[in-house]
């Protein structure tokens, strides 16, 4: 489904993120990707929605060389991917329904088909009760889950995320992580940057060492 | 229906956007208010004064006058000549018993009454021929050749003020193009900007949205809306403005108007031009917008 085929990603002025990095995602795989802080683990999932594209070498997603995606094209692409954030990029004026909203209006949904799969997906992470909150008054952990219910929200078939686990105390990351498993189960591609493997037993890693795989 | 789907959600983001900061939003609607008034309320009284002009008799006439004292013989004398002069079509004279006699059935009479003599001189009617009514200033130039003869005193080119007027109304009419022009570039830049500021603090969603697969006709969605609708209120704010200003003009304009003998009562715009007003409003709005999504999302790239 995803391969990597001799990817090196330099950053300006001269900051190599990934070195000759070659790898294979079957579709259905559970992958986590694992290294140390700066290893280029954001970088690499990054370039699967060309957030970033390669320096050299190619992306390819389900045979489509993305990193050569015109302007154009590149929404359809991502459409077809769930995107968890290191950061989460919530939305922090609208509500915690039009958060998820948001991805199945970009895909055209039609509202009413479109509000059906959002209290879905919120319902899914525990969170159809703060339907209408806002998201600063959600926790941590409940925010995380709502950055998850919006990247899975229109089903896509490739989840990627991003320290999906990142400051939750052990318990929560212990349900997020099961959130990930779940889908894994259910036929969804993902692949995940984490530090904690520990939390994906089931995952096949990818450790990545100073941009080189390891 | 997936498009009218899209549509809907853009619209009812821009509607919560606007509801949600009143204040900028009533501004802003004032703003392009005032500047799209002056060219309305411009419009409409332009197109009473040519409505009421139009009631004016287009074809002018000259009128000679002869000397107080002048012998009716040399008025007939006079009347005749002026028949055989090219370019004329009629002529007729009007006797001074005559004039008198209706004169002192009119306003005047009193005045007239106390007066010792005829004051009115015998008056030559100049009916020109049509070939000359398209040449302005051959009317100049037949009254010119009448005003040297020696037992004339006086011509009067009769439709002269209404040829001026009618000049000044398509002076006006320019005027006011330009001033359309003018404040019609005003209230796009008046939405580019306040969709600029709308963009500088929504730049995380705009990035949000672009990460989650948006097409730039997308992200445009709600802006486009937002100037379309800040347009429209600004033309419904324009609409009250000319609204207001005719019912505080229309009775004192009509008053003067009838000093000069015409019925000038100004009416609120009709349905046709207030559409109108309400939708070019709106489509200036949303060109301002169109205008500033471009530059903002060159600047993104
Ligand atoms: N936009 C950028 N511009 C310049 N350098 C960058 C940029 N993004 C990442 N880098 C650099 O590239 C290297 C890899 O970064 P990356 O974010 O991929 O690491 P990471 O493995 O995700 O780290 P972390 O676990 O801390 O999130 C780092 O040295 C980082 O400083
Ligand atoms: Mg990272």
């Amino acid at each position: 489904m995803i391969r990597f085929d001799r990817v090196t990603k330099r950053y300006p002025p001269d900051i190599t993120a990934l070195a000759d990095v070659s790898a294979e995602i079957g579709a259905g795989e559970l992958v986590a990707v694992l290294g140390h802080s700066g290893a280029g683990k954001s970088t690499l999932l990054k370039l699967i929605p060309a957030i970033e594209r390669p320096t050299s070498g190619s992306v390819l997603v389900n045979g489509q060389n993305v990193g050569a995606l015109g302007r154009k094209a590149l929404p359809y692409l991502r459409r077809n991917i769930g995107l968890v954030f290191q950061d989460q990029k919530l939305l922090f004026d609208r509500s915690v329904l039009a958060n998820v909203l948001l991805p199945l209006e970009i895909a055209g949904f039609a509202p009413k088909e479109a509000k059906r799969r959002a209290e879905a997906a919120l319902d899914k992470a525990g969170l159809l009760a703060r339907a209408r909150a806002l998201p600063v008054a959600l926790s941590g952990g409940e925010q995380q889950r709502l950055a998850i219910a919006r990247a899975v929200a229109h089903r896509p078939a490739l989840l990627l995320a991003d320290e999906p686990t990142a400051y939750l105390d052990a318990d929560t990351a212990r349900d997020v992580a099961n959130i990930f498993t779940e889908f894994h189960r259910v036929g969804v591609t993902v692949l995940l940057a984490t530090y904690d493997a520990g939390l994906f037993p089931a995952a096949r890693p990818l450790r990545l060492d100073h941009g080189r795989l390891a | 229906m997936r498009w009218l789907g899209a549509h809907w959600n853009a619209l009812r983001l821009a509607l919560r956007r606007l509801a949600a900061a009143p204040l900028n939003t009533l501004l802003a609607a004032l703003g392009i208010g005032i500047a799209l008034a002056l060219p309305a309320g411009g419009a409409l009284l332009l197109n009473h004064v040519t409505a009421m002009t139009q009631g004016m008799p287009a074809t002018p006439q000259l009128t000679a006058f002869l000397a107080v004292d002048a012998e009716r013989k040399t008025a007939l004398a006079a009347a005749t000549r002026i028949r055989n002069l090219p370019g004329v079509a009629r002529t007729q004279l009007l006797a001074r018993e005559d004039t008198l006699a209706r004169m002192k059935s009119g306003a005047l009479a009193d005045a007239i009454g106390v007066l010792p003599n005829n004051p009115f001189p015998d008056a030559i009617v100049v009916t020109p021929a049509d070939s000359i009514n398209e040449v302005p200033a051959a009317i100049e130039q037949l009254a010119a050749t009448l005003r040297q003869w020696k037992e004339i005193e006086h011509v009067q080119v009769d439709a002269d003020w209404a040829r001026r007027l009618a000049a000044f109304v398509r002076l006006a009419r320019t005027a006011l193009l330009l001033l359309a022009a003018l404040l019609g570039v005003g209230l796009v830049a008046i939405t580019f900007g306040t969709i600029r500021l709308q963009l500088l603090t929504r730049r995380a969603e705009v990035e949000v949205s672009r990460l989650l697969g948006a097409t730039d006709g997308f992200i445009r969605r709600p802006f486009l809306w937002h100037g379309a609708l800040l347009g429209w209120l600004g033309g419904i704010a324009a609409w009250l403005i000319v609204a207001a200003a005719i019912l505080w003009l229309r009775l004192p304009l009509a008053e003067l108007a009838q000093l000069y003998g015409f019925d000038l009562l100004l009416a609120l715009p009709d349905a046709a031009a207030s559409a109108a007003l309400l939708a070019g409003a709106a489509l200036l709005g949303w060109l301002g917008a169109l205008l500033s999504m471009r530059q903002f999302l060159r600047g993104m790239e």
